[in-house]
Formats: C-alpha cells, sequence, structure tokens
C-alpha cells in the first residue's frame, strides 16, 4: 500500500509536546492509521508520555492508560483481561513504551505478559536511550555512542531484545522503520489480525540524542536500514523472514552501504572521527554488524528463529 | 446462611469468591498464598467466573489491577509484607487514579533477618498513598469487612481503593467458624460494579497525562475529601450490614467495656482481641479499664479518639514501628487529642516479628500504667537493650 493509500483517518492529532523531526509521533500516526478507532493505547513514562501533552488537552483520539515506567505489559494485561471478561474482544490492546521502558526497568512486566499469552501488541519505538530524561545510556544504546552518561562512548554492545521476545515464542514479531511506513503499517496490521502476543520494534532516530538535524530523521532512518545497522525482519510460527533490503543483505544480494555513512551523520559518533580516527572501536562496530548479520544467516537456515 | 469453620485465609478467598470480581491478578508470598491458591481453585471450577492474572511479581499485579479496573471492572488482590512494599509506587498509581481495587494485606514483618510472623510495620508504611486502611480481629470480621470495603470502594463520594489487613498466622491460618450469608443476600448487598469512568473507545479520553501545578493540589484535596467521606460512610455500611446478615464488629473503632473506665487501651488487629480478656480480667479485679480497637487506620479516626480519650489514661499498644520516631498509632492518638484534650497517653511497642503478646502481657502493661510505673513510650519485652 502507497503512502497516499493510507487510511485518511487520524487518531493523533497536531499540537504534541513532541520535538519537531520526531520519529515517535510519526510512527505513533502511522500505527494508529494501521490499528483504527477501537484501540486502546498503555503508556509508560517515556518521551510519547510528555507528547501526550498537558491535562486537560490530548492529541490522541483513542483512550489513553498513562502508566508507570516499569509497568506497562502488566496494566495491558490487566486491560486485555478485563476486555475479554466484558466480552470486548474486538479492541486492540496496545503498549506503546520507548527503549528504557522495554529493555531496561520494563522488561520483567514484558517477559511476564508474553509469557502469559496476553492479547496484545508491545510496540517498542527504540530511539536508543534514555532520550526523554536528558539522553542517558539504555540497554540499547549501541556500542561506541555518546549519551549524557557515557560521555566517552559506550563501552558495552547493546542487547538484542527481539532475540529474547523470540525466546518467549511470540505470536507475532516485526522489527520496522517508519522510514519504510508502508512496511511499519502492513506489520501492525499483520500483528492486529493475530490472537495472542505480538511485538514490534520500530527503530526511531532522535534528532536530539543522535545529534542530526531535526530534517534528517527519514534520511537517518534510511541509511540505518541500507547500512545493516538496522535489519527489517518479521518472526512467525517459528520463522524468521526478512524484507526489502535487510533481505538482500542478508542473501548476500547487495553489499550494505558502508556503515561509517550512517555514524557519520550522526554526531553520537563524531568522536570516533574527530579528531583523529578511532580505528579499534570502529573495526569493532563493524566485527559486531557481521557478527549480527551471520547469526540471522544461521538462524534463517536452521528456520528455527 | 451456613457456617464455615476454616482459617482466615481461606475465609478471605470466600469473600473475595462471593463479592464476584471480574479480574484477580496475584503473585503469591506467606503466609497470604492459601488466598491466592483457592481463588485459583473457585476460578478453575467455575464457582467465580472471573479472568485470573498469575502474573510475575506485585508490582505487577497491583498494575494489572489498575489496568483491569480502569477498563472498568471490579478488581482484587492479595499480598504481604515484602510484597506490599513492591508494590509501593502503584499504591500510589492505584490511589491518585481513583480507582475501586480491594485488595488484602496480611500482615508479616519486613526483612531482613527474614520473618514470616506478623506486625504491622509493611501496611502502615503505606499509609500515605491513599489507600483506606482497614484492620480485622476475627476470621467473622475478615469476611464481612472484604464485601464492606467492595462497597465502600465503589461509592461515588470515595472512588479510591481499600486494603484490608489482618495478622499473619494469628488470622490468617488460625480456624473459626464464621457465617456466610446466601449469595443472592450478598448480590443484594453488593450489586454489579457500575464504574463511574473506563477506558472507552466511543469516548476516548487520556488518563494520567501531565498535570501542572494549576491542577495537581485540587486533584490530592479531593481525595483528601475521599477519605473524609469514607469516615462517615464505613461505620453506615457497618450498620446496614449488621442489620441484612446480624454480624458487627464496630464502625471505625470498637468499643469493649468503655462505659466508666478510667484507663482505655487502644489497640489494632489481633491484639484488639486479645485485649478484651485482659479487660475482662482487669474488670474482675476492680480496675475501671476499657479497650477501643481501632478498625479503620485511613481514615485515622480522629474525632472518635476525641470523643473516647476525653478524660481518660490512654495506654495504646503498637505492633508497629516507625524507626525514629515510635509507636504509629500513639503518635496519632495524641495528635488526634492535642489542642482538644490533656488525657495521659503511653505507648508500648510490643510483639515485632511476630513476638506473642499474650491477655497476660496486656495485662501487665496496663497495670504497669495504673500503678504509675509506665514511662511515657516503653518497648514491651525487650530482652537486650539499645544500641551502642
Amino acid at each position: 500500500m502507497a503512502i497516499k493509500n493510507l487510511p485518511k483517518e487520524e487518531l493523533l492529532f497536531r499540537g504534541t509536546g513532541a520535538c519537531p523531526g520526531c520519529m515517535a509521533s510519526l510512527s505513533t500516526r502511522i500505527v494508529l492509521k494501521a490499528l483504527g478507532k477501537k484501540t486502546i493505547l498503555v503508556i509508560p513514562a517515556s518521551c510519547t508520555a510528555s507528547i501526550e501533552g498537558f491535562y486537560p488537552n490530548t492529541p490522541y483520539n483513542i483512550p489513553v492508560l498513562t502508566m508507570a515506567f516499569e509497568a506497562a505489559a502488566a496494566a495491558a494485561s490487566g486491560v486485555s483481561a478485563a476486555l475479554e471478561r466484558l466480552g470486548e474482544n474486538d479492541t486492540n490492546v496496545v503498549v506503546w513504551a520507548g527503549d528504557g521502558g522495554t529493555y531496561d526497568i520494563g522488561l520483567q512486566a514484558l517477559s511476564g505478559a508474553v509469557e502469559r499469552g496476553t492479547n496484545f501488541i508491545y510496540i517498542c519505538y527504540n530511539n536508543e536511550s534514555y532520550s526523554n530524561t536528558g539522553i542517558q545510556r539504555s540497554g540499547a544504546t549501541p556500542y561506541g555512542a555518546w549519551t549524557t552518561t557515557t560521555w566517552a562512548g559506550k563501552t558495552e554492545q547493546r542487547k538484542d531484545v527481539p532475540a529474547i521476545m523470540r525466546a518467549h515464542d511470540v505470536a507475532y514479531l516485526a522489527t520496522a522503520s517508519p522510514s519504510y511506513a508502508e512496511d511499519l503499517f502492513r506489520k501492525v496490521r499483520r500483528a492486529k489480525s493475530i490472537k495472542g502476543s505480538k511485538y514490534i520494534e520500530i527503530h526511531s532516530p532522535c534528532s536530539p540524542a543522535w545529534r542530526f538535524p531535526m530534517d534528517k530523521t527519514i534520511e537517518v532512518g534510511r541509511l540505518a536500514v541500507q547500512t545493516g545497522a538496522w535489519a527489517l525482519y518479521e518472526y512467525e510460527n517459528g520463522k524468521l523472514t526478512f524484507s526489502g533490503r535487510s533481505k538482500l543483505i542478508l542473501e548476500r544480494e547487495v553489499e550494505p552501504e558502508p556503515i561509517e555513512d550512517y555514524l557519520k551523520v550522526q554526531g553520537r559518533f563524531s568522536h570516533l572521527f574527530e579528531p583523529s580516527r578511532d580505528e579499534e572501536r570502529l573495526n569493532e562496530i563493524k566485527r559486531r554488524l557481521e557478527w549480527d548479520w551471520d547469526r540471522f544467516r544461521k538462524e534463517v537456515a536452521c528456520e528455527i528463529g | 446462611m451456613v457456617v464455615m469453620m476454616d482459617s482466615g485465609n481461606r475465609i478471605a478467598a470466600k469473600a473475595a469468591q462471593m463479592a464476584r470480581p471480574e479480574v484477580i491478578s496475584a503473585y503469591p508470598i506467606t503466609p497470604q498464598t492459601v488466598i491466592v491458591e483457592q481463588i485459583a481453585k473457585y476460578v478453575e471450577s467455575g464457582e467465580l467466573d472471573a479472568k485470573y492474572i498469575r502474573v510475575e511479581s506485585e508490582h505487577s499485579a497491583m498494575s494489572a489491577c489498575i489496568g483491569a479496573s480502569a477498563t472498568g471492572v471490579r478488581t482484587f488482590t492479595a499480598t504481604s509484607s515484602q510484597g506490599l512494599a513492591l508494590m509501593h509506587e502503584m499504591l500510589h498509581w492505584a490511589a491518585l487514579a481513583r480507582l475501586p481495587v480491594v485488595m488484602v494485606n496480611v500482615n508479616r514483618t519486613l526483612a531482613p533477618g527474614w520473618s514470616i510472623f506478623p506486625d504491622e510495620t509493611d501496611s502502615l508504611a503505606q499509609r500515605d498513598t491513599g489507600w483506606i486502611q482497614l484492620y480485622c480481629s476475627s476470621n467473622q470480621e475478615i469476611f464481612d469487612t472484604i464485601i464492606q470495603a467492595f462497597r465502600l470502594a465503589e461509592t461515588k463520594e470515595v472512588q479510591l481503593p481499600v486494603m484490608i489487613n489482618y495478622n499473619g498466622f494469628i488470622l490468617s491460618h488460625t480456624f473459626m467458624p464464621v457465617e456466610i450469608p446466601e449469595q443472592r443476600d450478598v448480590d443484594e448487598f453488593l450489586p454489579k460494579f457500575k464504574p463511574f469512568w473506563k477506558m472507552d473507545t466511543e469516548n476516548p479520553v487520556t488518563h494520567g497525562n501531565t498535570v501542572s501545578d494549576e491542577d495537581y493540589m485540587e486533584i490530592r484535596y479531593d481525595m483528601h475529601l475521599a477519605q473524609q467521606n469514607a469516615k462517615r460512610l464505613i461505620p453506615e455500611i457497618a450498620q446496614e450490614w449488621k442489620d441484612k446478615f446480624g454480624t458487627y464488629h464496630g464502625g471505625l473503632i470498637e468499643e469493649y467495656r468503655c462505659e466508666n473506665a478510667e484507663f482505655i487501651i487502644i489497640a489494632m488487629g489481633a491484639i484488639g482481641a486479645e485485649a478484651k480478656v485482659s479487660v475482662d480480667n482487669l474488670r474482675k479485679e476492680g480496675h475501671k479499664v476499657g479497650l477501643a480497637r481501632i478498625r479503620v487506620a485511613r481514615p485515622f479516626p480522629k474525632e472518635e479518639i476525641q470523643r473516647i480519650g476525653k478524660d481518660k489514661t490512654l495506654i495504646v499498644v503498637d505492633r508497629n514501628i516507625s524507626i525514629g520516631s515510635g509507636g504509629w498509632v500513639v503518635t496519632e492518638t495524641k495528635s488526634a487529642l492535642y489542642g482538644h484534650y490533656d488525657s495521659q497517653v503511653y505507648g508500648f511497642i510490643a510483639g515485632l516479628g511476630g513476638r506473642d503478646v499474650t491477655y497476660q502481657d496486656l495485662g501487665d502493661i496496663t497495670k504497669r500504667v495504673i500503678n504509675k510505673k509506665a514511662k511515657e513510650t516503653e518497648w514491651w519485652d525487650l530482652k537486650k537493650v539499645g544500641a551502642k
């Protein structure tokens, strides 16, 4: 489906508290178009809790339950159980959480909710840091990236929460990017059609945190996929499937664009190039990237997800 | 009506079942476990038509209750001690969101060191969360109070969560005969839950977004007024229950032989039941002693304390401790009297970590006051004294 053919109905209005060029609000708009009006959103502490704006105003045209940081998946379990008890089985229960609320403080509640087979879609919009509190490191921050708690660059690799979710054998899993809006829309629609626990992770380049101009977010998101720094895939019935450019990279049909093209447009990696090139850390980034893709190739070959 | 001979926990589970909650979410912890086990049986056997979410922590138990309650259904959970402490953040959340969640807390000592035996520091440490707190001293009171708690929580003038507390083991694992009314009569007393607000896709509202200082204080004040309303409603609901079912345990306070009393013991929970024996014995010996058992810690029955405490000597026994301050009930009691009556108030810390407090202990404590031997504050039955 082309972008111009997406549903016209807006469920996220203008006047949000988002920064200019925010991928979280753009993604929300696309996701809500895919979900439709019969949707309840649970939002833990995150940028999006600020994007909600000040009481008594709201930019959302669907019910929203704002939640404590670590509690969104558990609260969604309660919403889902209540709807089942009331026989309202056609309402989507959706968590919309950041990487802090997903990778770190909310991981226990997420694991519990998914293990219980909660009928919901858990969406993590991953901007690779605690952006809302001023860009501190998270478990999703990539190696080498500057944050306000890793001034010289993060010294650890990020963890792989989608892999943790696959280990829970979720009913459906997808990674996405709003730079590929049609792909994101299709994946949310797919998740909506399946009963059980669904997990979608949306890569969300963040202008203030990643240090790039606010009119470049779509381009940075596209570069992430083209360089292989972000992979677009789905998981269903134990099978891992890649799409678009990521499929071509996986199958070695194309060489990924040089990773340095992606790193250089982001101020958070500038210390890897200025005042002199940090070959050791650049090599580590490249080594890890190859390791990630090799792992994907093995998983796809084994068909074990 | 039938009489059920069972433990406090199984009586609590029975009350929860008869209150017909629609979503239950709970995590096991000693000494509460029997409640969650029994509810699982009720749900699996179809005796309770509810969704039961077997969560991975108490924090998630309360979070799931919040989500379910905000979606418009009656919710119930139960916990104890460490579990209650883990819930702390979400206790504030449930109250501030004005959700009528009902929860049993089986009072248990906090660690370290580990102890599964009762004191009331766990629940009293949560007194500022906005929850209504009720304390029971018999299994019949547990049954009656749980069903009454749903009525209270779901009343328009209240709309606050309610916590029912009783001592671990002393009540949770002790068998007593309990009168169980007919389900249809319970249904009449506690009709189906009609939420005052809920998440509704036909009427989309954003709940809990950022509130500026223009509104925050008013929201808190409204909660304070709701607690004041509960002061009026708790005795009214208890009276209505008495008229319908015959059992009664007092209003905000249960008074026992307070007529002509010069000395009044003030206590909560199981100690409040034990003290009745002490009062009978002391009366036999010619001492003018009565008992005021506090049933409601939040809202604190300030006016009742003033009425009962006027011109009396009060002996407050606290099975709890606010380290660095003292017993919680004695502090609140003095605060209630200040500026109104110049009553003598003596405070005793007793029974922490589940140490037994018998009717003899309570008799000895009272005589210490009568014989003018007592200091203003004492730790009862202390074996070793003091941090060096």
